[in-house]
């Protein structure tokens, strides 16, 4: 065969596509021509610039967090929840789901969305929980043998302005959690519990409060959990509910 | 949190078209040349693609499928539609594959150092060739799978990214020589 038909067939093999036999029959050209081979290599080194080069565009982040609210469908409505959220004063505490979300792939944002939706629908339910009492001693283990750990909660003093109202078993991507209604002067606040599945190496705030989503976020780390306090109540008011979780972590 | 009304094989939509924004947002922005434009494009194809997941056959390629709602989509937009009347899609596509379009009279080296030199001529290159070279090199598509998402038989795909190929190596070569005056511009081979 001519060298310019083996030429030919260089960008099918190269594609992976050629026969076997064909491919089998260009290797042992290949080893015996040096025009081929040097252009063979010429080939191979555009299709690594072409590569490199065709990957140049990437997603904003905004775009990308408007694209996941496109693909990923949510049980309650996206329009609505900011609006109802802004009625709620709203605390999420996570512990440990970031590095499990991470292990998925997925974005702090998008566990952020999945644990306001949840808070916003619970709150709108006619039964938020199904475990109503004041008394930690009665939540608490509620919750044995529906989730696979245990936790603290912070008791508290009889003028505390938070309030514990009662919970229930709330899921996120399989995983069941223990989610905690308390109340701060009227507001609602939601406390999701989640089994640590990996470390997450990526959250830098701790012990910091910071704004996601236009909630006020802390998060801090204990005996390798990780926990997240978000809402739209004062930061004030989420360091104080934050300090109380760590010190009924702690004790 | 799963709808079960977005359900395939065990996959939800969301399971299979989140993967992709990175490569189909890349892909869009090489079409349109334009990052508002590109951004649109994708939002249109993931709102589309989500209303019509119940008619997305199971077992066969999802990618495909969201590359052809993609270029579709892209082919009926203000830009795209431009595009077709001005280059027609498939003139040549069915020659068969010259020797002499594939092979050159001499070896064109580029270097990595050349990158500028082959994004202004991805982007000189007709969307038709552009677009398959794309899905080729970049998104490493099998031929079934470039056909599945362009909408064109299978010799067609072989065709078309050989006289892509041919173009690109044309307007390299054109250019290097353009640059011999500046031999710092002409790379040489690892």
């Amino acid at each position: 065969m001519p060298g310019d038909q083996w030429q030919a067939k260089l960008d099918t093999y190269l594609d992976g596509e050629l026969p076997p036999e064909e491919a089998k029959a260009l290797d042992a050209h290949l080893r015996a021509c040096p025009s081929c081979t040097a252009e063979m290599s010429s080939r191979v080194q555009l299709r690594r610039v072409v590569k490199n080069v065709g990957n140049r565009y990437t997603l904003s982040s905004d775009f990308r967090r408007r694209m996941t609210t496109i693909a990923v469908p949510q049980k309650s409505s996206r329009r609505g929840w900011w609006w109802i959220a802004a009625a709620a004063a709203a605390v999420i505490v996570v512990a440990g789901v970031i590095g499990y979300s991470s292990s998925r792939g997925l974005s702090r944002e998008q566990i952020y969305s999945e644990l306001a939706d949840q808070h916003v629908a619970t709150l709108a339910s006619n039964t938020p929980v199904d475990v109503v009492s004041t008394d930690r001693h009665t939540v608490k283990p509620w919750f044995q043998g529906k989730i696979p750990f245990t936790f603290n909660l912070p008791e508290l003093p009889a003028d505390s302005e938070f309030s514990l109202i009662g919970g229930r078993v709330s899921y996120l991507h399989q995983t069941p959690g223990a989610h905690l209604i308390y109340e701060v002067r009227k507001h609602q606040i939601s406390v999701f519990i989640f089994q640590d599945r990996a470390i997450l190496e990526m959250l830098t705030s701790e012990g910091h409060v910071g704004r996601k989503l236009s909630f006020n976020v802390e998060s801090w780390n204990h005996d390798g959990l990780r926990f997240f306090v978000m809402g739209d109540a004062s930061a004030e008011d989420i360091h104080k509910l934050g300090r109380l979780l760590r010190n009924a972590d702690a004790s | 949190m799963e709808d079960s009304k977005h359900r395939v094989a065990g996959a939800t939509f969301a399971d299979l078209a989140v993967p992709l924004f990175d490569q189909l947002y890349n892909f869009a922005h090489w079409l349109t040349q334009n990052r508002e434009e590109a951004e649109d494009l994708v939002q249109e194809t993931y709102t589309k693609a989500l209303r019509g997941f119940a008619s997305f056959q199971p077992g066969t390629n999802f990618r495909a499928w969201m590359y052809r709602i993609l270029r579709n989509t892209f082919l009926t937009s203000r830009t795209g539609l431009k595009v077709t009347m001005t280059v027609p899609l498939d003139e040549g596509d069915n020659e068969p594959v010259r020797a002499s379009d594939a092979t050159t009279p001499e070896t064109l080296l580029i270097s990595q150092s050349d990158q500028q030199l082959v994004q202004t001529a991805l982007e000189e290159l007709p969307v038709p060739f552009r677009e398959i070279l794309l899905l080729c090199e970049v998104e490493e598509m099998s031929y079934q799978e470039i056909a599945e998402a362009l909408s064109i038989p299978l010799g067609t795909v072989m065709s078309r990214l050989s006289r892509a190929r041919s173009a690109l190596r044309e307007i390299l070569r054109e250019r290097l020589e353009g640059n011999q005056a500046c031999p710092a511009t002409s790379g040489k081979q690892n």
